[in-house]
């Protein structure tokens, strides 16, 4: 198996010469099975240039799995171009919004509406599936195992893990590590932590002894302390995380959109400091790499 | 009330609004970015109506966790706060459960009463040494036990308030009075909705099982146990005037008669005062 990414950006995409060696595509990642076989995770701005690429070999059969329906994870879907061509095969996965009761068919829909787009849904030309898919009930694909498991951020957002060719990726979408809403005094706050507990148990569980693990880090710790809540995790959430599942490499994604590729060095720099010991490498994920596992 | 009317019962119990303060309470909150989770989830899981209705959703087959989520502090734990409370937006956008009903029943009182038969349940868990993971279920159960006769006041109230009233004047069980005048009490339609909503099968059983000694469950003992006590306190009203003493088979690991097992939880006012403060707030 490798992968590659086309897009590492969070919440919006962010051209322009402070990005060009991470990129300013919003998150996308092609994976490739040893056989070839396509999966893509998510279809920000990154799966736009991904499907000018596959347009060179056509049909087109790619099975793409939204994590979440946040625009920075399904804007590129109207853009990808082999959603026009006749004889291609797109599939998109993704869960059941609870709140508003629709299924991953609305990762598209609620994008190709009069208003908002010049293209109806009707008139796309390749062949079009959607699977709505439950936490925690894998399925395979394209010879490849996934399993969805449910994350927390301000929606339902689900983490994916890839197994395939005896190897295993694990991306998280957006995920802030859930943290106790109660004080200390609080009377509720042992239990809550201790559904917490279970909670981040559970996670380690599905991350663990991945190959590689491709983590939302968007902050610093001190950046965190004014965003709490708002889905996101921390370069350091990420290695406590990564540390407990015991993964082999670590990739840090979800780039917060005014960090610059400067910034983006130092940071790394400074955390393989911080963390000489580790048992596995750490990453920034940048567009356009392969790697193969 | 008979099978035939089950599918009726649901539909309507679906759109059945929330008790008018969470309703308001939601909506404020839900406008204030500041506002803090606690605060949130502390009025969702003061209000029978919208905890059901919320826990209905995320047991759905249809959305397919693999575990049961049987309180709002696992549910905001497994799905985040912002489903959750976008949840009990779309609960408060149904509009709000109104104060008087043809059955006469009031919903204040059912409302104080239900709230510190739940806070009495999770005291019973405590001193039971229940896993500290596990209380806030009994919390749930408690708060959820007498779910159906709000559903009767709403969808059959002149037959309830029939049984209402021969239960009153004659001392009675209102479950008894329930089953003579609608064909089922309130403990059957509340599993049968609760069987429906595909919710925990404990929380089925405590919802069930609350007014007989046919289960063997810890948690139904302490919410049919809560209810006695809540009731002997007159923490609100839901009803039934009869109380019934004979705790130590519903319960029997106390071995002590109700009066010593009240006595013997201190002073309970503040269970009260708590869930008046909610209620009146």
């Amino acid at each position: 198996m490798k992968f590659k990414f086309w897009g590492v950006r969070g919440s919006i995409a962010t051209p322009g010469p402070a990005t060009v060696k991470y990129g300013g595509n919003t998150t996308c990642i092609e994976i490739r099975t040893d056989n070839n076989d396509l999966i893509i995770l998510d279809a920000g701005t990154g799966i736009h240039p991904l499907g000018q690429e596959l347009l060179k070999q056509l049909p087109v059969d790619a099975h793409i799995f939204i994590t979440h329906t946040h625009w920075d994870h399904i804007q590129g879907l109207p853009f990808f171009s082999p959603i026009f061509i006749p004889g291609n095969d797109v599939k998109i996965y993704g869960g059941l919004d609870p709140v508003t009761n629709e299924g991953i068919e609305r990762a598209l829909g609620v994008q190709l509406q009069y208003s908002y787009f010049p293209i109806r849904e009707a008139e796309l030309n390749a062949n079009i599936e959607y699977n709505t898919i439950k936490p925690e009930e894998s399925i395979t694909v394209a010879g490849a195992k996934i399993t969805p498991i449910l994350l927390s951020h301000p929606v339902l957002n689900f983490g994916y893990r890839v197994d395939c060719d005896g190897q295993s990726i694990f991306f998280t979408g957006d995920y802030e590590p859930i943290f106790n809403i109660y004080d200390p005094e609080d009377s509720e706050y042992e239990e809550y932590q201790s559904f917490i507990d279970q909670k981040q148990q559970q996670i380690a569980l599905a991350i663990k002894g991945v190959d590689a693990l491709i983590i939302d880090s968007s902050y610093t710790t001190e950046e965190y302390n004014s965003k709490k809540g708002w889905g996101h995790g921390t370069y350091d959430s990420a290695i406590k995380i990564a540390n407990e599942a015991q993964v082999k490499q670590l990739f840090f994604t979800h780039h917060e959109p005014t960090r610059t590729d400067k910034q983006l060095d130092d940071i790394h720099q400074r955390l393989k400091k911080e963390n000489p010991n580790l048992d596995y490498e750490i990453l920034l994920a940048k567009e356009g790499v392969d790697f193969m596992l | 009330m008979q099978q035939t009317h089950n599918k009726e019962l649901i539909a309507f119990v679906e759109k059945m609004p929330a008790f008018p303060k969470s309703v308001q309470r939601v909506v404020q909150l839900t406008s204030d970015i500041n506002a803090p989770a606690k605060e949130i989830v502390r009025v969702i899981e003061s209000d029978p109506v919208m905890t059901v209705k919320i826990l209905k959703v995320i047991n759905s087959a249809f959305y397919g966790l693999p575990q049961k989520i049987t309180s709002i502090q696992r549910a905001v734990v497994h799905m985040g706060l912002n489903t959750i409370k976008n949840l009990a937006l779309s609960v408060a956008a149904m509009g709000v459960l109104k104060p008087t009903n043809k059955a006469d029943f009031n919903t204040q009182d059912f409302l104080l009463h239900s709230l510190t038969t739940a806070s009495i349940c999770r005291l019973l868990a405590e001193r039971l040494n229940v896993k500290g993971s596990e209380c806030s279920d009994y919390f749930v159960a408690g708060l959820l036990h007498d779910f159906g006769k709000i559903v009767f006041a709403e969808f059959d109230p002149d037959n309830f308030k029939l049984a209402l009233e021969k239960s009153l004047e004659e001392n009675i069980p209102l479950h008894q009075t329930e089953t003579e005048f609608m064909g089922i009490n309130h403990a059957q339609v509340g599993k049968i909705l609760a069987e429906k909503w595909e919710l925990d099968p404990v929380l089925i059983d405590a919802i069930e099982h609350h007014h007989n000694n046919s289960s063997k469950n810890l948690l139904t003992g302490c919410v049919a146990t809560a209810n006695q006590i809540s009731k002997k306190l007159q923490f609100g009203f839901s009803g039934n005037p009869v109380i019934d003493e004979s705790i130590d088979e519903i319960l029997p690991k106390f071995e002590l008669t109700l009066d010593d097992l009240i006595t013997s939880l201190g002073d309970l006012s503040a269970i009260k005062s708590e869930a008046l403060s909610f209620i009146n707030s």
